[in-house]
């Protein structure tokens, strides 16, 4: 019984390429990039790559998010005495620092953390430019700028990790190193020195709102593509008039589990669970080594967890 | 009864897998069938289980409630109730029960006449505990190093097993699974957010179209990917995230993968000898 799961479009259709709605008659002529065909793109969703409005911000955001990007290659480089063998041999374990704790909040010598700062000014200007962006963009088009608070959630994380903990810390030293190995050394010492962030309340909230986005968007993705024989993939038009695919995707989860979204509510759900992710993770972060030194100390305080700890390897 | 107003035309019988229409039938919202019944055998005697351990032990603070896999002594065999036993019992109803929750979301895809990729995407997350109680267990020759059932002594465990392969943040397959949490969470605001917006437009707009989400994606990246396709890479990500946790796990511990003392810090010292870069110094 051969059947048709639309795991892969089988016949895609090519037509002239969308060159995108111009209610307002504004952006047409502020489009760029030539649009072109991916056929491997088109196994999986729309082939047409482009156009883009790239527009100041966007421009803005292209260059300082690519000068940070050679900015930390050179400091790269310039630790492993500029060589360019060493570079690739090394390239996991190397970083552009943060500058050393001496030098507090202070602006440090450009090879012992200055260059860093000036990296982190770009990426930082780089990601705001490109957050106006998600709000121009939606705005030209009369849309919710629900795109514009998603990113700027992802922002706070990014915010608080950067720029308000080191200063709550008193120290830029408390940033994060940009090289492979060391952002994740970085990690798992910020864990170790706060006696184990697995004991702070709002990483393990987080890491609920981690997993629960990828249970959320499995489920969400897996009943979408099991209905779209009914027309389940056109959820705008299901959401304003409901058809027999939004009927079918409720009652299953009806029958399943008691409870149901509706074909809008499944995606305020969805919205809610991935930003709660960096919002709660931002909260747990701000206040590692600022209120709460000892994450582990402080759990045994509270009474959720014993000194020696509950798990110490099979016995 | 709690029915939907559309609910009714679709509560028909058949599509059951086992026992024809001897269970074929809803108590509320629920629908039970064979595998809904299996499945609240399962889980009401995993949680009786697990109530019974806590009485033994005496402790009833939820965050602290621990019950233990048996100790190494046993190896691969059933272990005394009180020594890991319940640990064993529980895990067999876990399974179950999940399995079960599986059918039973194959019963209904069939019953409403959908096609099978929630049950197919539920096996992705029985996969994932089951490597992790049953295949790496039984690949190490003893049950004991399952993890424990408790609220933070599981979290106990993930640390302890973490540090003993040196830094876990150097699995290269654990890289991965991260890798895809991470962008299944970006996916998903992504999307809620795009559907959202374009549902609930600014005040005196008209409602838009999918016109407008390609638009908004076109204009904003570059890209727009589609109705369709948006299921399928988050469904494939969030899958891929599960599968590649279990993968990471099952291969941190088997002797014949990972020899005694090595850590995941070292297993990176192929690349530098990859690079034949005889004359460099450092």
């Amino acid at each position: 019984m051969a059947e048709y799961h639309n795991i892969l479009t089988q016949v895609q259709v090519r037509g002239p390429a969308e060159m995108g709605l111009d209610e307002k008659g504004l952006v047409a002529k502020e489009r760029g990039v030539e649009p072109r065909f991916s056929s491997i793109l088109g196994y999986v969703g729309n082939a047409q790559l482009g156009p883009i409005h790239l527009g100041m911000f966007g421009t803005i955001a292209f260059f300082l998010g690519t000068a940070w990007f050679f900015l930390t290659g050179i400091g790269m480089l310039q630790s492993v005495d500029w060589s360019w063998q060493a570079l690739w041999r090394d390239l996991w374990w190397i970083s552009l620092d943060p500058p050393g704790e001496e030098y507090g909040l202070g602006f440090p010598p450009i090879w012992e953390g200055g260059l860093y700062l000036i990296a982190s000014t770009c990426l930082l200007i780089a990601v705001l430019s490109w957050w106006i962006r998600s709000y121009l963009r939606a705005n030209e088009l009369g849309m919710g700028k629900h795109v514009c608070w998603a990113f700027a959630a992802a922002i706070w994380l990014f915010l608080v990790i950067g720029l308000f903990r080191p200063v709550a810390m008193g120290t830029w030293s408390e940033m994060v190193p940009y090289g492979i190995f060391p952002h994740l050394d970085w990690t798992n010492y910020l864990s170790l020195n706060h006696g184990n962030l697995f004991y702070n309340p709002f990483h393990a909230l987080s890491i609920v709102f981690l997993y629960g986005s990828a249970l959320l968007f499995a489920m969400h993705g897996a009943t979408i593509l099991a209905t779209s024989r009914m027309g389940g993939d056109r959820e705008l038009e299901q959401i304003y008039d409901r058809g027999t695919a939004s009927e079918r995707a409720a009652l299953f989860w009806r029958w399943t589990m008691g409870f149901n979204a509706s074909m809008e509510g499944i995606h305020r759900w969805a919205w809610w669970f991935a930003i709660l992710c960096p919002i709660t993770g931002g909260i747990g972060i701000l206040l590692t080594g600022t209120v709460v030194d000892d994450w582990f100390s402080w759990a045994v305080l509270h009474g959720f967890a014993v000194e020696g700890g509950l798990y110490n390897g099979p016995s | 009864m709690a029915l939907l107003s559309f609910e009714k035309k679709y509560r028909v019988p058949g599509g059951t897998l086992i026992g024809r229409d001897l269970f074929d039938f809803w108590v509320g919202p629920f629908y039970v069938g064979f595998f809904g019944v299996s499945t609240i055998f399962f889980a009401a005697l995993g949680s009786i289980m697990i109530f019974w351990g806590a009485a033994q032990q005496g402790v009833w603070n939820p965050w602290l409630i621990s019950i233990e896999p048996p100790p190494l002594e046993y190896g691969l065999k059933m272990a005394p109730m009180n020594d890991g036993g319940l640990w064993q019992v529980i895990t067999l109803c876990a399974i179950g029960a999940f399995g079960s929750w599986m059918l039973r979301q194959v019963e209904i895809t069939r019953k409403l006449g959908m096609d099978y990729h929630i049950p197919f995407a539920f096996s992705f997350a029985i996969f994932a505990y089951v490597s992790l109680v049953v295949i790496r267990p039984v690949l190490m020759g003893a049950w004991a190093h399952g993890f424990p059932y408790g609220i933070f002594s599981h979290l106990d465990w993930v640390s302890y097993t973490g540090y003993q392969y040196g830094n876990f943040h150097y699995n290269p397959i654990h890289m991965l699974a991260i890798a895809c949490f991470f962008t299944t969470t970006m996916l998903l605001a992504l999307h809620g957010s795009l559907i959202l917006s374009a549902a609930n437009p600014e005040k005196g707009e008209d409602a838009k179209t999918p016109d407008h989400e390609d638009t908004y994606f076109r204009d904003f990246i570059g890209y727009s990917i589609g109705t369709l396709g948006i299921h399928r890479i988050g469904l494939f990500v969030a899958l891929s995230a599960g599968w590649w946790s279990g993968i990471c796990i099952i291969i941190s511990g088997p002797s014949w993968l990972m020899p005694d003392g090595e850590s995941w810090i070292e297993w990176w010292d192929w690349w530098p000898n990859f690079f034949t870069f005889a004359s460099i110094g450092g």
